[in-house]
């Protein structure tokens, strides 16, 4: 019955997506669906607080390897809860001077902004600059001239990493204007924009096609796997 | 809801979109229909799915977990439904030879599709005890704090397989790298065409767009899933025809004598 | 040389992009930029606004891309400043507004210090609900945003004066690191508004997805830092002219030097791996 009800619901939900855009008298109703699904992402937020902090202290007390980071993990979060819910810091908003918590949590000074600024503004940076090691050893790694497609995938790697830098200036910058097309800059701009967004399209029409068909094995209830297997 | 006097039922700048998604639609369920009624299209094989088996074989032989990554976006995004579906029959693959799968996820409402999936595999297997929601848990909807966890676990556990299926954007190679420097099997499957480059060169194996909605077909095995497949084929065969009408029509356009009257330059014959 | 540990990898890594950065810190040197046709196309579009149109400036990113977009969104809104143009900022990212404010604190606060918040410029700040956003403010704008960052409602704004939908606005300006970005925008906004012009900032890892759309559905395109390199040169060409461009407007072009020695180091990476796996290969091939 419960699955009867999912599947049901799965339908109702996925044709008023489908049909809401065809529609004038149903323009909204998409949107409405939308905003259902983010109530329950909100209400969701709960179950996976809850596990987070069940999993991180069932480490703790168990003090298994590595449960130090789970005692990083549960200050952190207990911290961030009490100085967003507290507004620590929070100055009041000029229009209600009389209320002291009627400033936004994240306000310039408060806590909630110094956390912000201070801890994750580096953090989050850090690891995406982390990338920059993972692309050279992966290129070093994966990048082998094995057969002739290997090979001119990284002749045209070469293209634009020089293209993209000063050094495509440099090296082909001396070319006359009628071979202006053959300078690196350029040439890269060209492998973009003729080479890659042909690949990228032929890839994107098959990823829609894909889309689609997955949504209606959804929809005609074909394929239930996201409720649990097959009935 | 109210209709005006002049309202039409149909929104007129959406006309050709409808007709396409008919279009498109009618083939898929046409096909779905034909493999019902017994013609059922052979798929050729897909490598990254036919390692599955042999991916959660060798981590019980290593006595080591498998790691299951279903992307970091929420359900409403069809990637992920598509990463659960294979995390369901990994996990079921996982239940049979008792293997441990470790499923750290991004976004509440994805742990707990992935515990019922997991579930269900794991009863569909016949090992119901094998089932553990606590190895299926939440971590954080922050996308580096995620990558973050994921690869400190892989470096701590040393998964001897991790699936990466769904929806990754920047942390894709973070997970890669890592999963190659300890050296396991690695799976991956996305739509996401800015990270594929990033999995084909660090995994094992790649599921590249439309191979990876496949997948929950294909590892199905089931007639009228299967008859999807050719029908998307079939689709993608029309927008093929309608494209090269169009390359036709626009070069034609281009060398007609009533373009070539207005452009000012003198075109070949 | 069977293999190389990937810890040197990372040290020549590190000292790539590391010298090049303390190299322009003592001598404020940077390469010289020659505009590509879709950063042109950018610095084009908002050059053919007329004075006092408003502009929607889109913020999708967060500090993990900040390196990258920062110096995009410092020169866009550097630009319409100086244009007298007027941009109407909101976010589709939670950390966007944040991104945003410190833009405007750095831009227009120090720099243009008459424009007066809600009259010349207004941050509307963030609303969840990914392309959903941008179903809505295709038909209600107000809907979506119905009060400023600071509570005010944008109904007494004048900046939002016959503002109602997307459409209204003569150019659209995202800046994105990824979902939802560019190609939201251009599915849900560009794609029903086939007059509206549509600029877009993105990482290099989204500009090959974006470029399909270019110059299609995109007018114009800034993809990664030596697209923001380019345009921040022709904006510091238009304003500054011969005269010395503060340092906070140099940013994109200060990175290119790390940019370039970074690549040389994965081209020289390729190389030699491809050196080690032939020579294997032929040691291989000789033993018995």
């Amino acid at each position: 019955m419960s699955r009867s009800i999912a599947l049901l619901i799965c339908l109702v939900g996925g044709l008023t997506m489908l049909v809401s855009p065809f529609l004038p008298m149903a323009t909204g109703w998409a949107n409405d669906v939308t905003d259902w699904f983010n109530i329950l992402a909100a209400m969701a937020f709960v179950l996976g607080g809850g596990s987070l902090l069940k999993v991180q202290l069932m480490r703790l007390s168990a003090r298994g390897p590595g449960w130090g980071y789970s005692a990083v993990t549960l200050l952190a979060f207990a911290v961030t809860l009490w100085v967003g819910l507290g507004k620590v810091g929070v100055v009041a908003d000029p229009s209600a001077p009389m209320v002291p918590w009627s400033g936004k949590p994240d306000d310039e000074g408060s806590a909630f902004w110094w956390i912000y600024l201070y801890v994750m503004t580096p953090i989050t940076s850090t690891l995406f600059a982390v990338l920059a090691f993972y692309v050279a050893s992966a290129a070093f790694r994966a990048f082998r001239a094995k057969n002739l497609e290997a090979t001119l995938l990284l002749a045209t790697a070469f293209v634009i990493l020089l293209g993209r830098t000063f050094a495509g200036v440099v090296l082909t910058g001396w070319l006359p204007d009628w071979a202006s097309g053959l300078r690196l800059e350029n040439l890269a701009v060209t492998i973009m924009d003729v080479f890659n967004t042909a690949g990228n399209r032929a890839i994107i029409i098959g990823i829609a096609l894909g889309v689609a068909s997955t949504g209606i094995r959804l929809l005609l209830g074909l394929d239930r796997s996201y409720l649990g297997g097959d009935a | 809801m109210v209709l005006g006097a002049d309202a039409s039922f149909l929104n007129p700048d959406k006309v050709l979109l409808l007709v396409v998604l008919a279009a498109t639609c009618v083939c898929i369920v046409g096909s779905m229909l034909a493999a019902r009624a017994g013609s059922v299209p052979r798929i050729r094989r897909i490598a990254g799915l036919e390692a599955v088996e042999e991916a959660v074989g060798r981590a019980t032989e290593m006595g080591r977990p498998i790691l299951f990554v279903p992307g970091i976006q929420d359900m409403d995004n069809p990637m992920t439904v598509a990463g659960i579906t294979v995390l369901s029959r990994v996990a079921g693959t996982a239940a049979q030879y008792d293997a441990t799968l470790d499923v750290p996820v991004s976004r509440s409402l994805v742990m707990q599709a992935a515990r019922e999936s997991v579930q269900a595999a794991a009863l569909q297997a016949g090992q119901p005890d094998w089932y553990d929601p606590e190895r299926i848990r939440y971590i954080t909807d922050e996308q580096f704090g995620y990558a973050a966890y994921a690869a400190g676990a892989m470096a701590r556990d040393k998964p001897a397989a991790c699936f990466y299926m769904g929806c990754f954007f920047a942390e894709s190679l973070i997970l890669a790298e890592n999963g190659n420097a300890i050296g396991a099997i690695q799976i991956a499957g996305t739509a996401e065409t800015a990270q594929l480059p990033f999995f084909v060169a660090s995994c094992d194996y790649t599921l590249i767009g439309e191979e990876f909605f496949a997948a929950s077909a294909y590892l199905s095995g089931a007639p009228d899933q299967l008859g999807t497949l050719r029908g998307q084929d079939i689709a993608k065969a029309l927008i093929a025809l309608a494209l090269a009408g169009g390359v036709v029509m626009a070069t034609i356009e281009v060398f007609s004598p009533a373009t070539a009257a207005e452009s000012p330059v003198e075109v070949a014959p | 040389m069977s293999g190389l540990d990937r810890r040197w990898i990372y040290l020549a890594m590190m000292l790539a992009v590391a010298l090049p950065i303390l190299w322009n810190g003592v001598t404020g040197k940077t390469f010289p930029e020659s505009p590509t046709p879709p950063s042109q196309a950018c610095f084009d579009a908002i050059e053919a606004l007329p004075e006092g149109s408003r502009v929607l400036v889109s913020f999708d990113y967060d500090p993990a891309s900040e390196g990258e977009l920062a110096p995009m969104a410092t020169s866009f809104m550097r630009h319409l400043m100086h244009k007298r143009l007027k941009p109407v900022v909101i976010a589709l990212w939670p950390l966007g507004p944040t991104k945003a404010e410190e833009t405007i604190a750095s831009v227009i606060k120090t720099d243009f210090p008459d424009r007066v918040n809600g009259k010349d410029f207004v941050n509307l700040g963030f609303q969840t609900g990914n392309e959903g956003v941008l179903k809505v403010i295709g038909t209600d704008f107000r809907k979506q945003f119905p009060v400023d960052r600071s509570g005010t409602p944008v109904d007494r704004l004048p900046i939002m004066e016959g503002i109602t939908k997307a459409g209204d606005f003569p150019l659209v300006i995202t800046i994105s690191a990824g979902y939802p970005g560019g190609k939201e925008w251009v599915q849900y906004v560009s794609s029903s508004n086939p007059g509206l012009v549509l600029l877009a900032g993105v990482t290099g890892v989204q500009a090959s997805q974006v470029y399909s759309y270019y110059p299609g559905q995109l007018r114009g395109m800034l993809a990664a830092i030596k697209g923001a390199a380019e345009y921040e040169a022709l904006v510091s060409a238009a304003i500054d002219g011969d005269r010395v461009t503060a340092p906070k407007y140099t940013e994109a072009r200060r990175r290119m030097a790390p940019q370039l020695f970074g690549h040389l180091l994965l081209i020289a990476l390729i190389v030699l791996g491809n050196a080690m796996y032939f020579a294997q290969k032929r040691c291989k091939a000789v033993a018995p």
